[in-house]
């Protein structure tokens, strides 16, 4: 049986969400700004689902948007940031290990704050960042998707606040799975990443947020509504939240173990991120002299979904951005991230599997004891 | 100076190139690394950082990036 080790890219949909589709493709099909009967029925369900996600983020539910996606959402910040504070200044100030969509958009006009071996905010480079003049937002990934690495969104707020600069927190790996720090101006999210449906993203503007939307027609925060996906990933993302602590507590010592076994049992591999300020379900790692694809393809005929940052992974060929910003090893690199699914049983069988996987991989490229 | 050319090799075979010849040079000995899979400016330092070896640093030669690792143990 397949293992699916690649939540961080999309967890497996959660029970409760396909139920909610289900019952909104059947309730919910109307546009919810028309002025009958069906459409009254669909902007119920609509504010049901922005009344209940708005309660879990704890903020107003006319702060919250929904987007078609996380990308969108990401998009969305920052070019409506840059547009509403014109006249404060245009450059992004970001870590550099924030998710591509994030770097697509800061464009020439950015400055990139650098992380430690670890993935961890350089927070000095950080608040010299963002003293200087001219600064439009600033961007912080609230913990690493690659690396698992926690950010210091705190602190990174607290410099914001002093020089009266935005600070949008990119919570796609966060929200449904760890508390979110406040002091935040903008956060986004995707849906898929906590059990709901891919075509769903949400955007937070907290009021007092100079932000003006790139599609000043209709408002331009609710793009793209696709109302049972919404409803379904509002159900799931209630569902997530309340199981969110147990969950954690459960995948945490999941992820310490592939941590501690991995780094023993499999020679000449690096295994990255913050071990202890992390996330609990994700977990990366490199193995020396071995191929991230010829991984990833063994690693799946083996019965296990993973990602890799490897550069021969990537559409670009390019490394990850991430790891390559942390100055550790990109090749042979797995990613594993796990999910309310997940078994010990799947791990352990992971655990039991991988040392031969990759001793397997390094007998055919010729490299055993190099 | 032992040089290496790795260029249109995708990453990791630089990496294995460098690690195959490091044994074989002196101690203090420079090995150059003629590279330009865009992953290798990241691994062969990450390779000396594990390993123990000196990374001296990337230079261009002939328009092609190259690295240079001396071999410190």
């Amino acid at each position: 049986m397949q293992a699916f080790f690649d939540a961080a890219s999309g967890a497996p949909p959660h029970p409760v969400a396909r139920q909610a589709l289900l019952a909104a493709l059947d309730d919910g099909w109307a546009d919810p700004g028309k002025l009958y009967t069906q459409a009254r029925r669909a902007r119920q369900l609509l504010d049901a689902a922005r009344a209940a996600t708005a309660e879990i983020l704890r903020v107003r539910p006319d702060e919250l948007a929904f987007t078609p996606s996380g990308t969108a959402a990401a998009r969305l910040a920052v070019e409506g940031t840059r547009r509403g504070r014109q006249r404060a200044g245009s450059t992004l100030v970001h870590s550099a290990i924030e998710h591509s969509a994030v770097l697509y958009e800061a464009g020439d006009d950015a400055v990139s704050v650098p992380v430690d071996r670890l993935g961890r905010l350089d927070l000095d480079a950080w608040r010299a960042a963002v003293s200087r003049g001219g600064v439009a937002l600033a961007a912080l990934i609230s913990a690493s998707h690659e690396v698992g690495t926690l950010q210091p969104v705190a602190e990174a707020a607290e410099a914001c606040a002093a020089h009266g600069v935005p600070l949008y927190v990119d919570a796609a790996q966060s929200v449904g799975r760890v508390p979110v720090p406040d002091g935040w101006s903008l956060l986004t999210a995707s849906a898929r990443k906590w059990g709901g449906p891919a075509g769903v993203g949400l955007l937070v503007v907290r009021k007092g947020t100079r932000w003006l939307s790139p599609y000043p027609e209709n408002d331009g925060r609710d793009t793209g509504r696709d109302l049972p996906a919404i409803v379904a990933a509002a159900a799931a993302l209630r569902a997530v939240a309340a199981e969110r602590d147990a969950e954690a507590a459960r995948l945490a010592p999941l992820v310490d173990r592939i941590r501690a076994v991995v780094a023993a049992t499999v020679p000449d591999v690096e295994v990255v991120g913050d071990p202890v300020g992390r996330l609990p379900h994700l977990v990366t790692f490199s193995c020396l002299y071995v191929d991230g694809e010829a991984l990833l393809h063994a690693l799946d005929r083996h019965g296990f979904a993973v990602s890799s940052g490897s550069s021969c992974t990537s559409a670009t060929l390019r490394p990850s951005h991430v790891l390559e910003a942390m100055g550790v090893l990109s090749h042979g690199n797995v990613r594993v991230s796990l999910h309310r699914q997940t078994t010990e049983a799947e791990v352990d069988r992971f655990l039991a599997e991988l040392p031969g996987i990759v001793a397997d991989l390094r007998a055919e490229a010729g490299v055993v004891g190099l | 100076m032992t040089v290496l050319d790795c260029l249109g090799q995708r990453c990791p075979l630089p990496v294995i190139a460098l690690a195959r010849r490091i044994p074989e040079v002196e101690v203090g000995a420079v090995v150059r690394v003629l590279a330009d899979d865009p992953a290798a400016a990241n691994d062969i330092p990450a390779w000396c950082r594990l390993r123990g070896q000196e990374y001296l640093g990337a230079t261009t030669v002939d328009g092609s990036p190259a690295f240079d690792v001396r071999r410190a143990r």
